[in-house]
């Protein structure tokens, strides 16, 4: 679809390219929010401010904080990869990955735990396991993304700062998972 | 082989998708093993999952795009010939016209669907369909005519047209929008599979408890729903960013087309709204699979949080149909009119006060569900207000048919229908949006006849006028003017005479998605039957026209029609890269009869050295 006079003249000039895919990913980030703010919406209207005592606290400010030094790590991660520092990139990669597991381990032994207490066919339960288990679902949509990442950053894709969108992007969006989580941890262990 | 090979990644897809549904089934018998949980419902949503995937892999996903993450040359699967509408091609006029046979054929089908439901209506009692299959071919009818509003204009017309109108040469991203229609064949195979897993009585409104139960063929068509909402969303994201970047330089955004205008608010709220429908159905099938309890009050759910859900998108949905058809509408009456958009100003101002207002309207389909009685006033009051920028779009469409040279063409007659169709829809929606009025009215052929006032006497019939306007650029070739008029009074006369009186027997307590009826209004419902075959038949004159003109119409000029926007600027079809040089936009879109005025250049000289870039970035 590239032709010449276009490219020659900016509409497919790699900075227009750059813009067009960032308000891609703020429109896609946009439409996904409607779907978080679908299901918190429904958490009050059908439990309104209820909160079972069974909740696990030190549990849900853990993986919270997990979650939000992750949002920094990412951060490193992108200004490496504008700097064009290769090393600095992979570990920052490699350190969100391991804080986004760790917060997904934190979320299942949360199930776990909540499967006694709150069982997914419970009116709680049923917020419960679906807002958490759809953001666990971005976040490892977002693993997986970083997964792919840290191997094309390791083959030196990502070495000149003209090429790092990828990393721009998935730091975005893994920044859109972490505010997400921001709202819905409140709406579920802290609102009573 | 060589018969086969057009085809060949259509078979690779099916292929993929059966291994991927063998993998996703597997896995869910695996998780359900373990639990002991009832295996089938959990088989068929992972095994589709998996389907998916494969599909989409298979028709050209891995080709185009996969690869790139692995860190592998992706390659295009675009060609010059017509094996490339079977595959991914990233082409906006490939994709565009994808969509618009696609859902023709669709229409056909829910068409025929219709026809079915009216002969079972002809008399009072059972005919010959059991009640279970009364609801499952009313369900299809619906649901495949709702996918045939939303997808036609913004898939259809909007993939052709928004790229050509604005002078770009693609949308923003190709491959999103090769992904948002290849996405639609497995809706359609879902549905069309839904009979053999015991069909679905919900309507396409899907409410629980109903949808809760019953047999697997709910399950397939929330299946289909979700993912035909996807295809929404991706759309919807595409075009705004195409509108928003990719215009032509010197198209500021007061010289942009009014079709263009009406699609980038159709697309705000699909990328939006779709969200809400698509966590919706999520829910009654967390609530049906996994046994949650979102609706159901034994596990303190509460049914009526579906519909508020629900309408939610659905009802600002109906202005993803009906903007676009607006857009069509004006477009098409000031080419003919030879006369500016009037008050194009405000129609823009009009659209955008549409959208805001369309969120706020949605509980006006809860008057009689039990929601609380404080809320019928402020509802009532916001539908009614929504009217008033409406009204504006509608005056401008008068205001341009005033006093112009009307020039009589098969499309400007389907424009002009549109004006009359919704001006009944209009008027009788305010016995709906009124709250005493609609509580006797709800679920009559009342409510019937007034969507299918606005939705096929506005929106079908603007999409007829789009097809027959963009006919000859679409395929090169001119459609036979005689059998589009017939096709037009033919259409006209027998869709009306077959919805007015519906009017009537919903006032006399005709209940909609109900096989039978009261003796009384046996005779009434037999004439409505006998016309609705005739206008079912005025379709097939339609489809002899558009199929033969394709093969043996009169090669078409660039612009039979001397309009002045860009897409009849270049050749017809255009060429892939829709203008050999880049447009430069100097003036109004619409400025007939005015001496000297010009929209743009696009001769050679009009790709000078410092265009394109400046314009793109003055669009940012």
């Amino acid at each position: 679809m590239t032709t010449e006079h276009a490219v020659e003249h900016g509409i497919h000039s790699p900075e227009m390219r750059v813009k067009i895919n960032r308000i891609g990913l703020w429109l896609f980030i946009l439409s996904d929010a409607f779907f978080f703010v679908a299901l918190i919406s429904s958490r009050f209207y059908l439990h309104g401010t209820y909160r079972p005592d069974d909740l696990n606290q030190a549990l849900g400010l853990g993986v919270s904080i997990v979650l939000l030094l992750s949002s920094l790590t990412v951060y490193r991660a992108e200004v490496a990869a504008s700097y064009g520092d290769r090393a600095a990139t992979q570990r920052n990669i490699l350190f969100t990955i391991g804080l986004g597991l760790l917060f997904a381990v934190g979320v299942g032994y949360e199930w776990y735990e909540a499967f006694s207490h709150f069982p997914p066919s419970t009116g709680f339960g049923t917020i419960f396991f679906t807002l958490t288990g759809v953001h666990a679902t971005h976040v490892f949509s977002g693993l997986i993304v970083l997964g792919f990442l840290w191997w094309l950053n390791r083959r030196g894709k990502y070495s000149s700062e003209e090429t790092y969108w990828p990393v721009e992007g998935a730091a975005k969006y893994w920044h859109f998972v972490d505010v997400a989580w921001v709202l819905i941890y409140p709406t579920l262990y802290l609102v009573s | 082989m060589s018969f086969i090979s057009p085809f060949r990644f259509v078979i690779r897809a099916l292929v993929f998708a059966t291994i991927g549904f063998i993998i996703g089934s597997l896995l869910a018998s695996l998780i359900t093993g373990a639990t002991g949980e009832p295996a089938e419902e959990p088989m068929l949503a992972l095994g589709y999952a998996g389907a998916l995937i494969g599909w989409l892999l298979g028709i050209g996903v891995w080709d185009v795009w996969a690869r790139e993450w692995i860190g592998l040359q992706p390659r295009s699967l675009n060609a010059q010939s017509w094996h490339q509408y079977f595959r991914f091609s990233t082409d906006h006029k490939v994709i565009g016209t994808q969509y618009l046979v696609t859902f023709v054929v669709v229409l056909l089908l829910a068409g025929f669907l219709a026809m079915v439901l009216r002969v079972e209506l002809a008399q009072p009692g059972i005919a010959f369909l059991s009640d279970q299959n009364y609801n499952t071919v009313m369900s299809l009818h619906g649901i495949m005519m709702i996918a045939v509003a939303v997808a036609t204009i913004i898939g259809g017309f909007a993939n052709f047209g928004v790229p050509l109108l604005i002078g770009a040469d693609d949308v923003a991203f190709p491959r999103i929008n090769a992904l948002s229609y290849w996405i639609i064949p497995p809706v359609a195979i879902l549905l069309l599979l839904t009979p053999l897993f015991g069909g679905f009585d919900t309507g396409w409104t899907a409410y629980p408890p109903l949808s809760t139960l019953g047999s697997s063929g709910t399950l397939l068509f929330l299946l289909a729903f979700l993912t035909f909402g996807l295809s929404s969303i991706l759309g919807g994201l595409n075009f705004l960013a195409t509108i928003v970047f990719l215009r032509a330089p010197g198209m500021g955004w007061s010289r942009m087309p009014i079709f263009v205008w009406s699609v980038f608010c159709a697309a705000l709220i699909s990328l939006t709204a779709t969200q809400f429908v698509a966590a919706g159905l999520l829910m009654v099938m967390l609530d049906r699979v996994v046994g949650m309890g979102f609706f159901d009050s034994n596990r303190g759910g509460d049914a009526l949080l579906f519909e508020h859900i629900f309408w939610f998108y659905s009802h600002p949905a109906v202005y993803i149909m009906i903007l676009p058809a607006f857009g069509i509408l004006l477009e098409v009456l000031s080419h003919f009119a030879r006369k500016p958009v009037y008050a194009y100003r405000w129609v823009v101002a009009s659209m955008f006060s549409i959208v805001l207002i369309s969120f706020i309207v949605w509980a006006h389909h809860l008057y009689t569900s039990g929601m609380p009685d404080f809320l019928h006033i402020p509802f009532m009051v916001t539908t009614e207000l929504i009217s008033i920028p409406t009204g504006v779009i509608f005056l401008s469409a008068l205001g341009i048919i005033w006093r112009g040279r009307l020039w009589l063409t098969t499309p400007m007659l389907f424009a002009l229908a549109v004006v009359f169709n919704f001006l009944i829809g209009g008027i009788t929606g305010i016995f709906l949006a009124d709250v005493p009025t609609d509580i006797h009215l709800q679920d009559t052929y009342f409510v019937v006849a007034h969507f299918h006032y606005t939705i096929m006497g506005g929106e079908i019939f603007a999409i007829m006028a789009g097809i027959y306007y963009w006919y000859p650029k679409i395929t090169g070739r001119m459609y036979n003017e005689r059998q589009g008029r017939l096709h037009f009074w033919w259409m006209f006369i027998s869709y009306n005479a077959t919805f007015l009186p519906m009017f009537w027997t919903g006032v006399w307590g005709m209940n909609r998605r109900v096989a039978d009826y009261t003796d009384n209004l046996a005779d009434l419902n037999l004439i409505i039957t006998g016309i609705s075959f005739v206008m079912g038949a005025s379709f097939l004159l339609f489809v002899y026209n558009m199929v033969s003109s394709s093969i043996r119409g009169p090669v078409a000029e660039a612009n039979p029609w001397r309009a002045r926007t860009l897409e009849w600027q270049t050749s017809s079809p255009p060429p892939e890269e829709n203008f050999t040089t880049p447009p430069q936009v100097v003036g109004d879109p619409y400025d007939y009869g005015v001496p000297d005025s010009v929209h743009a250049v696009v001769s050679p000289s009009g790709g000078s050295s410092d265009g394109p870039a400046e314009g793109a970035d003055r669009g940012a």
